[in-house]
């Protein structure tokens, strides 16, 4: 009797299925919350303000993904990480989407497991120097030393340039970019180089900004984008268009406040946007109003931007690449039909 | 119903004590393997399914990425992550090795001061003692660095010894040796002197043993030990020189500099040991029987010697046990570095390497098997010094 009991537990046992998360947009419809894996804390990315409350382009990613498939942009359980834990919490499965100022690289997107579903913010490394080093450009910081956060692209990025240009440098890398700004603040080294919107916001978090300043020089390419696990097609569909929706409804001039009025609208691009037309919601597994949610809910790609990193925050960067295409920059969207 | 009996002498398989216990162990055994297979057959299935790399072929990857201590002829543009690696235990083992010998002094110090009958020493050994002892090694790390950071002057104001030893928040400068041809010859002399000095000891044990005469060893000793190797320095003609180091642009170039992370986690580690170590001393010396002292003070012997020769070998036989667990612990303790960015292996290689690789499995595996074979060889020493220790029956 006992030996048919153990024998009926094994076979229990081997009759699970291996645990995977092959459906991810299925996973998350069920949990009803998205997981979003953030920063520990990057100004204008993803940052929690003082009530708690997760802001930032990044986190508005996190929002838009959320809005589209449960229609709730509040439906979102943020998890902190920090650059060094990020990937492997996604090929974990801890997360259903990074967005945490990654950069997409040929190695993270192939031997990682992983895929960049786009670029959400197109970066570049900079320079965070003290004003009182007297420097004006990056040729003159031969011999300086520099923190860095662990694991990030620039620790790879600062050897290339400093190796292309014969000049020497001693890196110091910490954990989170609170720890590095505190280094730099104490004196233990004499910049901090990192993507260089992330400078602007470190900046603030100097007793006195106006002591320390970023360099002209952008020493690389950190295109950032949102970022899923490889080998789930339909998920990466929805986060993509997610980022396509809200960069499609600034360039047709849809916003969070107009876009009830929209819905009404007769331009065809609109109303396949809006859902009022085509079934562009129900190929990607979605309800027909995924990207009004979106719309209505976070707002279009020009309202994340101008509310979180320009010229309605405190980092007040300009936009620069991350203007639309039919501007000058490099935003795209592939059309909606 | 069947009311057939059970027959009592159990002729059956499982009747027997013996056999039933083999067999449920056996059970036992084979659903242990059969989960280990199952979760293993998981993960490389689910490994295969998100395309991720397997293997150790990204040790020979080239890094490029800057460490601040290395103790290799590490290059940031054309090591691998092998070399990064080894940058990384080498890290580890220094800030544990050094820690170890910090800890071991200070905590025989402070173990002897708490039994001390001066008041004022005894009273601070145990308020150091139950400080330091009841705050978490982590908090230690950070204190201590923060200390370190805020205390020193920037280079430009460098505190300066002789021109040739500068103290800042960027580390601890010190003028750093240059070895040229001929320099073989001085370690070779101090290798002999080192073999004299061994032979020497045993020959004074011998004779005092046979005729009680005291030989001064230790001045002798040492005066071996410094001299050949300086004599044969100047008959070689003088083939170490030294570069010092030199304020260039916004730091110092030439010299060894010692990063104020290592002197921060050493600070920290060691002084944190030290209390449990102090605490096993004490323990050990009031294990010893009072008898003992009170006896070796009858044959007029004095204090530092009975210290000694009567009660600390005594007391070694129950203070080693207790100091292994302390040596791995501080060892084990190390990898709280990467709070601090002090680059030892935790930081380097589960960090930053990880992190650019995306191999997680591989990577925290060999980590993992780094650590169980410091603290494998770590107590085999030791238990082979405590077996050397133990009373020997007669």
């Amino acid at each position: 009797m006992k030996v048919t009991k153990l024998a009926l537990l094994v076979g229990l046992t081997a009759a699970i299925p291996s645990l995977s998360h092959a459906d991810t947009l299925q996973d998350v419809m069920e949990k009803d919350v998205l997981n979003c894996g953030v920063s520990t804390g990057i100004p204008g990315f993803s940052a929690a303000d003082s009530k708690g409350v997760w802001k930032g382009i990044d986190v508005d990613m996190c929002r838009s993904v959320a809005s589209a498939v449960l229609g709730d942009a509040s439906k979102v359980k943020y998890i902190p990480l920090t650059a060094k834990e990020r990937f492997t919490a996604l090929q974990s499965g801890e997360i259903d989407l990074l967005a945490r100022s990654s950069t997409w690289t040929a190695t993270r997107d192939t031997s990682l497991g992983l895929n960049f579903a786009g670029v959400n913010y197109y970066d570049g490394q900079g320079f965070l120097i003290s004003k009182k080093l007297g420097v004006t450009s990056a040729k003159e910081l031969d011999g300086a030393t520099f923190c860095i956060q662990a694991g990030t692209t620039s620790e790879l990025n600062l050897t290339d340039y400093f190796k292309s240009n014969g000049m020497e440098y001693k890196a110091v890398t910490y954990d989170t970019s609170g720890q590095t700004i505190d280094g730099f603040k104490k004196g233990r080294c004499d910049a901090v180089t990192s993507d260089a919107s992330q400078l602007y916001g470190l900046k603030l978090k100097m007793d006195d900004p106006n002591t320390v300043m970023v360099l002209p020089e952008i020493i690389s390419k950190e295109p950032l984008g949102p970022v899923v696990r490889q080998g789930d097609d339909n998920w990466f569909n929805v986060v993509r268009w997610s980022l396509f929706a809200a960069l499609e409804a600034e360039e047709l001039g849809v916003t969070s406040s107009n876009a009830e009025a929209m819905m009404k609208s007769e331009n065809p691009s609109i109303k396949r946007l809006l859902g009022t037309t085509g079934n562009a919601g129900e190929n990607l597994g979605l309800k027909s109003d995924w990207a009004y949610q979106i719309v209505k809910q976070v707002g279009n790609y020009s309202e994340m931007f101008d509310k979180n990193v320009g010229k309605d925050s405190p980092l007040n960067i300009d936009r620069g690449l991350n203007k639309l295409w039919n501007q000058g920059g490099l935003m795209y969207a592939m059309p909606i039909r | 119903m069947n009311n057939k009996q059970l027959p009592i002498d159990g002729k059956g398989f499982l009747n027997n004590p013996q056999h039933r216990a083999v067999f449920f162990q056996i059970i036992a055994l084979i659903a242990v393997i059969f989960c280990a297979f199952y979760f293993a057959n998981n993960m490389f299935d689910n490994i295969e399914k998100r395309g991720i790399t397997t293997g150790f072929s990204f040790l020979d990857n080239t890094a490029g990425f800057g460490i601040s201590q290395t103790l290799t002829n590490y290059d940031d543009g054309t090591s691998t992550y092998f070399d990064v690696f080894i940058v990384g235990l080498l890290n580890t083992l220094l800030v544990s090795i050094l820690g170890i010998i910090f800890a071991s002094i200070l905590g025989l110090l402070v173990g002897i001061g708490r039994l001390s009958n001066n008041f004022l020493i005894s009273k601070l050994s145990l308020i150091y003692i139950e400080t330091f002892r009841n705050i978490p090694i982590l908090l230690q790390i950070l204190f201590w660095y923060n200390v370190v950071l805020a205390a020193l002057p920037s280079p430009r104001q460098s505190m300066n010894y002789l021109d040739s030893v500068f103290l800042n928040n960027r580390g601890l400068l010190i003028p750093e040796p240059i070895f040229e041809s001929g320099s073989s010859a001085i370690l070779i002399s101090f290798i002999i002197a080192v073999a004299a000095v061994f032979y020497l000891t045993r020959w004074s044990r011998k004779r005092h043993d046979k005729t009680g005469e005291e030989f001064p060893l230790i001045k002798v000793s040492l005066a071996i030990l410094i001299l050949a190797p300086t004599l044969v320095y100047f008959i070689v003609g003088q083939p170490i020189s030294a570069v010092y180091p030199e304020l260039k642009g916004f730091n110092f170039r030439g010299g060894l500099a010692i990063i104020p992370e290592l002197l921060a986690l050493l600070f920290a580690l060691s002084i944190y040991t030290a209390t449990y170590i102090a605490e096993a001393v004490r323990a050990g010396i009031e294990a010893v029987p009072k008898g003992q002292k009170e006896a070796a003070k009858a044959l007029g012997l004095k204090d530092h010697v009975i210290l000694s020769k009567v009660v600390l070998p005594q007391a070694l036989r129950v203070i080693i046990p207790p100091v292994i667990n302390q040596f791995l612990n501080l060892t084990k303790n190390s990898s709280l570095a990467t709070a601090i960015g002090y680059p030892e292996l935790v930081t380097l290689f589960s960090g930053t390497t990880l992190n650019q690789v995306g191999q997680a499995i591989e990577i925290i595996l060999m980590t993992m098997a780094v650590y169980l074979t410091i603290s494998i060889v770590i107590s085999l020493l030791l238990n082979w010094v405590n077996a050397k220790m133990a009373i020997k029956g007669r």
